[in-house]
C-alpha cells in the first residue's frame, strides 16, 4: 500500500496536484449549482402541486400565473407606485434609525456616564414592539409616510444603538492605549479609534435594523395605510385577490434580498482591513 | 551632554488595589538615566517592568514617588511606546500606523509624509506601505511599531518587550535593524526583555530585577565596543561571565517567587 502510494506521487506530483485542484473545482460548482437548484425546485415544485389540484390553487395559485399577474401590475403602474410608497418609508425610517443609534451608541461606548444613565432607558424601551406602538404613534403621526417612517425608526434604533455601544466598548484595550500614548485628541480619539474600531459590530447591527425595517413596514401598512406594499398585500387579501397578494410577499423577499447584498457590498468597502 | 539626568526616577511605588487583592507591582525605584544611553530591564515575569514603562508612558498613575523626563527640544513628545504585541491599529494601513504620532500632532504634511517615507524606508516597509496589517507577518508588524515609535521623534523610547512574539531569525534581523536606527538617532531607550542575549546585544546597562514586588537589585555596565553583533555578544569571555551572572540572578529570583 505505502508503494503504491508513493509510486503514484513518484510519477508526476504536478499531474497529482492538478487532479486534486480539479476535483476541488467540480465540488465548488456543485455547490453553486446546489444553491441554485434549491428555489428553482420549489418553484416547479410549487407549480406542479397547483396545476394538478394536489394544493388548492385559490390558496397557492402557480408560480407562472402570479408571474403573469406581477407583469400586468406592473403594465399598469398600480405595482410601481406601492413600491415607491413603501421604499420611501423604508429609507426615511431607516435614516431616522440608523443615524441617531450610531451616534448615541457611540457616545455610550465612550462615555461611561452617558452610558449608565441611558442603558437604562435603553433597556426598558428595546422591549416592547414599536408595533404595539402603532396605534399611539398613528394618533399622533396620522395615517400617512410619518407614522411609518417613526415606527420604522423606532424599531431600527435599537439594534443599532446596543451594536454600536458594544463596539465601541469591545475594541482592544491596547488601540486606546496606544491612542493616548501618541497624544490623540478626544475628536482624534473618536474618529480615528471609536468609530471605525466599532464599525465591524455596528454594521451587524444595521443589518438587522435593514431586516426588522422591512418586517416592520409591512406590519405598519397593513395596520394602518392607504398606500404601500403592506397595504397592498393586506388589500388583496381581504378582497380575496390570492395573486396579488403574493406579488406583494414577493416583493418583500425581493426587496429584503436586495438590500442584504447592498448592505453587505457596503460593509466590505467600509471595512477593507478585515 | 549635560550633567543632567534624561530620566529621573525617585522612589516610585504602585500599588494594584483591588476588593481582595493589593499587589505591590513596584516598591519605591529609583533610577537615572542620562541622555542616550540604552537601558535593558530584566526580571522575571509579574515583577513590575510593564507597569514601571506603562507609568512612564502616562497610562498608569504612580501610587507614590515621582519621575522626570527632561524635555531637550520644546516641539518633541516626551516619550512614545512600543508595545509588547497588537499595537498596530488594524483599520489604519502601514503608511498610517507610521504617521500615527504625528497626525495626532497636527504636524504640517510636508513633515508628516517626509518623516513618515524616511521611517518606512529604513525599516524596509516602503513596499507594504499601502498594505493593511492582517496582511503582514509578526515581525513586520512589529517594525511597524517601532517605525511609528521612532517616526514620532520622541525625548525618550519605551519598549515593552518588542521581539519576545517573533522567531530567532526575525529576532536576529530587528535586532540589527534597531541598533542601526538607534545609533543613527541617539535615543535614550528603555527596553524591557527576558532574552539575556537581547539585553547583552542592546544595552550599556543592564537593570536586574527582582521578583515581587519589585525592585531594582543589580546593575550591570555591558563593555562590549559598538557596533556589536550578536556573534561579538556570544565569542567575548566577558559576556560569557556575565550572562552566566544574569542567569543565575533571574533563576533565585524564579525560585524566591514561587516560595
Ligand atoms: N491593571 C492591573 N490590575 C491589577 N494588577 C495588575 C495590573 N497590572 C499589573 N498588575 C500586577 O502587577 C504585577 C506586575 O505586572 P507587570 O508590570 O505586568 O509585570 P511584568 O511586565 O514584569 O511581567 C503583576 O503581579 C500583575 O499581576
Ligand atoms: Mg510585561
Amino acid at each position: 500500500m505505502m508503494k503504491v502510494n508513493s509510486e503514484e506521487k513518484h510519477s508526476d506530483p504536478f499531474k497529482v496536484e492538478r487532479l486534486e485542484w480539479e476535483r476541488q473545482q467540480r465540488k465548488e460548482r456543485y455547490k453553486k449549482v446546489l444553491t441554485i437548484c434549491s428555489p428553482v425546485f420549489l418553484l416547479l415544485l410549487w407549480e406542479f402541486l397547483s396545476r394538478t389540484g394536489l394544493i388548492d390553487a385559490r390558496f397557492f395559485p402557480p408560480p407562472s400565473d402570479i408571474v403573469g399577474t406581477l407583469v400586468a401590475m406592473g403594465m399598469s403602474g398600480e405595482l410601481f407606485q406601492h413600491i415607491g410608497v413603501s421604499l420611501y418609508r423604508i429609507f426615511a425610517g431607516f435614516l431616522f434609525g440608523v443615524i441617531p443609534g450610531i451616534v448615541v451608541g457611540l457616545l455610550m461606548g465612550l462615555y461611561s456616564p452617558i452610558r449608565h444613565f441611558i442603558s437604562p432607558i435603553v433597556m426598558a424601551l428595546m422591549p416592547i414592539p414599536t408595533l404595539a406602538l402603532l396605534p399611539l404613534i398613528i394618533i399622533v403621526f396620522g395615517i400617512g409616510d410619518a407614522s411609518k417612517i417613526v415606527t420604522i425608526a423606532g424599531s431600527v434604533f435599537f439594534p443599532v444603538v446596543i451594536n454600536t455601544a458594544a463596539g465601541v466598548m469591545n475594541i482592544d484595550g491596547i488601540y486606546l492605549d496606544v491612542a493616548k500614548n501618541y497624544g490623540a485628541s478626544p475628536k482624534d480619539h473618536f474618529f480615528k479609534i471609536a468609530l471605525p474600531g466599532a464599525l465591524p459590530v455596528m454594521m451587524e447591527g444595521v443589518q438587522m435594523g435593514q431586516a426588522i425595517a422591512l418586517l416592520t413596514i409591512v406590519a405598519a401598512e397593513m395596520m394602518g395605510a392607504a398606500s404601500g406594499i403592506g397595504y397592498l398585500i393586506w388589500t388583496s387579501y381581504k378582497a380575496f385577490m390570492i395573486q396579488e397578494m403574493f406579488v406583494g410577499l414577493i416583493m418583500i423577499s425581493f426587496f429584503g434580498y436586495l438590500f442584504s447584498v447592498l448592505l453587505r457590498i457596503l460593509q466590505s468597502k467600509l471595512i477593507p482591513w478585515r | 551632554m549635560s550633567g543632567k539626568p534624561k530620566i529621573q526616577i525617585e522612589n516610585l511605588t504602585k500599588v494594584f488595589y483591588k476588593k481582595d487583592s493589593r499587589v505591590v507591582a513596584l516598591d519605591r525605584v529609583s533610577l537615572s538615566v542620562s541622555d542616550g544611553e540604552f537601558i535593558c530591564l530584566v526580571g522575571p515575569s509579574g515583577c513590575g517592568k510593564t507597569t514601571l514603562l506603562r507609568i512612564l508612558a502616562g497610562l498608569e498613575t504612580p501610587s507614590a514617588g515621582s519621575y522626570t523626563i527632561s524635555r531637550g527640544k520644546q516641539e518633541r513628545p516626551l516619550q512614545s511606546m512600543v508595545f509588547q504585541e497588537q499595537g498596530v491599529i488594524p483599520w489604519l494601513t502601514v503608511r498610517e500606523n507610521v504617521a500615527f504620532g504625528l497626525k495626532m500632532r497636527k504636524l504640517p504634511k510636508k513633515v508628516v509624509n517626509e518623516r513618515t517615507a524616511y521611517y518606512l524606508e529604513k525599516t524596509g516597509l516602503s513596499p507594504y506601505a499601502s498594505l493593511y496589517p492582517k496582511e503582514l507577518s509578526g515581525g513586520m508588524k512589529q517594525r511597524v511599531s517601532i517605525a511609528r515609535a521612532f517616526a514620532n521623534d520622541p525625548e525618550i523610547l519605551l519598549m515593552d518587550e518588542p521581539f519576545a512574539a517573533l522567531d530567532e531569525q526575525n529576532k536576529f534581523i530587528l535586532q540589527e535593524e534597531l541598533l542601526a536606527i538607534w545609533s543613527e538617532t541617539k535615543k535614550t531607550v528603555l527596553f524591557i526583555t527576558h532574552s539575556i542575549d537581547e539585553a547583552l546585544l542592546l544595552a550599556d546597562r543592564i537593570l536586574l530585577m527582582s521578583a515581587q514586588p519589585g525592585q531594582f537589585v543589580k546593575e550591570i555596565k555591558v563593555s562590549l565596543p559598538r557596533p556589536r553583533t550578536m556573534e561579538q555578544v556570544r565569542a567575548d569571555p566577558e559576556m560569557a561571565k556575565q550572562f552566566v551572572d544574569i542567569r543565575k540572578h533571574l533563576q533565585e529570583e524564579v525560585q524566591r517567587s514561587r516560595k
